[in-house]
């Protein structure tokens, strides 16, 4: 059996993205790099083959998914509550996702309007999760994107979210000045990076 | 009846056909300022704060003419735009070496809509996305994971300006009529209608607003019914929703099981 048709067989079967660590720890008889180099395989052989599945990645990992050509004849069988956002829950996702982590009065200084409804709703919906809490008087709440808001939007990573046009601010007196901003560049995932006072949940 | 217009092409194409007042839903008051920075073709770094603030009063006030509920946000925006419009008539001060930079009393505000308008285009691109559960599907997947949770999008968020649309539609179907009715034969009360929408849903899960007023289509039942159903609404007695946008509005009871999920959310 060659090693592509392994790594295939496993990604087929997996519920979620399968990430390449993940594949090196199922598959210690080989080396990681040999993993890559046929997983880079497979990604090809799907990539030329043009059919109705697609080999992407995921949030952090590789999964098979119907060409997005191909929705209208998939949604004549998978019944699915669409996802479906309004135009005020895409903005606060927005913000969330390239602001990350910001509290609540951030979003809303940057919406102009009050945000606890649609913040519950992301929430519930599990595409924006709580990080931790600020600390800063009133210990507010900071939310970034989880892992769902990676899949349900096709994103690799939060690198690859699509970059937003350069604001060429009137001057550069940074906005809010209460919080570093989390790069858009910057690949580590971002909730290493802040003090986490308690384990995240609900309140 | 009409309120008083002014010239302004803001109002006047809003009021162009009659009681056809068109309401776009805006996001908040910043969404309002980038409508009308657009409409008007303005440089958003050099906004004319004068014209800009009275267009936005003038929206306000359409929202107090129209009885809508105006969010203490759009009120907010209102005074800082207020606010921003007599500083700009003062002389500046050059002695004054309190704020150096910030010479331009717009400055804020115009960084704020470049900021909004910014997260406004993300969230559009975002959503354009090829969305799991919408175009792309993975293998047996019935549900994408993580929207199985929630069933009902904020069924109440975008209600008001939707009912006010149903009610002007079927406003326009009433036949004018061309003499006024003195004396109001048994003129018909909110409780009642009330009553008889509670009863009608006991029978049936589900009903839309076109049956309510069916059997008798005059002006005055479809203005009862729809104040009928806004008081529902607020005593947390029925769910009112659309199956698409611009869809027919359908009602039915609300269930207790929504009050758990209220009660969440005050924690």
């Amino acid at each position: 059996m060659s090693l592509s048709a392994i790594i295939e067989s496993l990604i087929f079967a997996a519920e979620s993205p399968l990430s390449l660590d993940r594949l090196c720890d199922l598959l210690q008889e080989y080396e990681r790099n040999q993993l890559k180099v046929s997983l880079g395989e497979l990604v090809v052989f799907y990539e030329e083959r043009q059919g109705g599945i697609q080999l992407v990645e995921v949030a952090g990992g590789w999964q098979f998914r119907t060409s997005p050509e191909l929705q209208e004849y998939v949604a004549r069988h998978i019944r699915t509550k669409a996802a479906k956002f309004s135009p005020s829950a895409l903005e606060t996702l927005a913000i969330i996702a390239y602001r990350q982590p910001i509290t609540r009065t951030e979003v809303e200084y940057l919406r102009g309007v009050d945000c606890g409804g649609v913040i519950k709703t992301l929430l519930d919906k599990k595409l924006v999760r709580i990080l931790g809490k600020k600390e800063i008087p009133g210990r507010p709440l900071i939310y970034g994107t989880s892992k769902e808001f990676l899949e349900v939007f096709g994103l690799k990573d939060l690198k690859s979210l699509p970059t937003l046009k350069e604001i060429q601010a009137l001057d550069q007196t940074p906005f809010l000045e209460l919080q570093e901003e989390l790069p858009l560049e910057q690949n580590s995932a971002p909730d290493n990076d802040i003090f986490l006072p308690f384990e995240a949940g609900p309140c | 009846m009409k309120p008083a217009l002014n010239d302004d092409p803001f109002l006047s194409d809003a009021f162009s056909g009659g009681y056809n007042v068109h309401l776009d839903a805006f996001e908040g008051p910043l969404d309002l300022l980038l409508h009308l920075i657009r409409k008007n073709e303005l440089d958003i770094r050099d906004i004319p704060i004068a014209v800009i603030t009275r267009q936005y009063l003038d929206y306000i006030k359409l929202m107090k003419d129209l009885n809508l509920e105006i969010a203490g946000d759009f009120l907010l925006m209102a005074s800082t735009l207020l606010h921003i419009k007599s500083r700009m008539l003062l002389p500046l001060d050059e002695q004054e070496e309190g704020e150096p930079e910030e010479t331009d009393p717009r400055a804020e505000l115009i960084r704020r809509l470049l900021e909004y308008q910014q997260y406004k285009e993300a969230g559009l691109v975002i959503g354009a996305r090829a969305l799991l559960g919408r175009e792309v599907f993975t293998r047996g997947a019935s549900e994408p994971l993580s929207l199985r949770t929630q069933g009902d999008d904020n069924p109440l968020e975008l209600e008001l300006f939707d009912l006010v649309d149903a009610f002007r539609t079927l406003l326009a179907r009433v036949p004018v009529e061309s003499f006024h009715d003195v004396a109001a034969g048994d003129s018909l009360s909110i409780a009642d209608c009330i009553n008889e929408t509670l009863s009608l849903l006991q029978e049936r899960e589900l009903i839309h607003f076109d049956e309510l007023v069916c059997l008798d289509l005059t002006r005055e039942r479809i203005i009862v019914t729809f104040l009928a159903l806004l008081e529902l609404c607020r005593l947390k007695l029925i769910r009112i929703f659309q199956n698409e946008p611009h869809g027919k509005i359908w009602f039915m009871p609300a269930v207790s099981r929504d009050d758990s999920i209220e009660g969440e959310a005050a924690g």
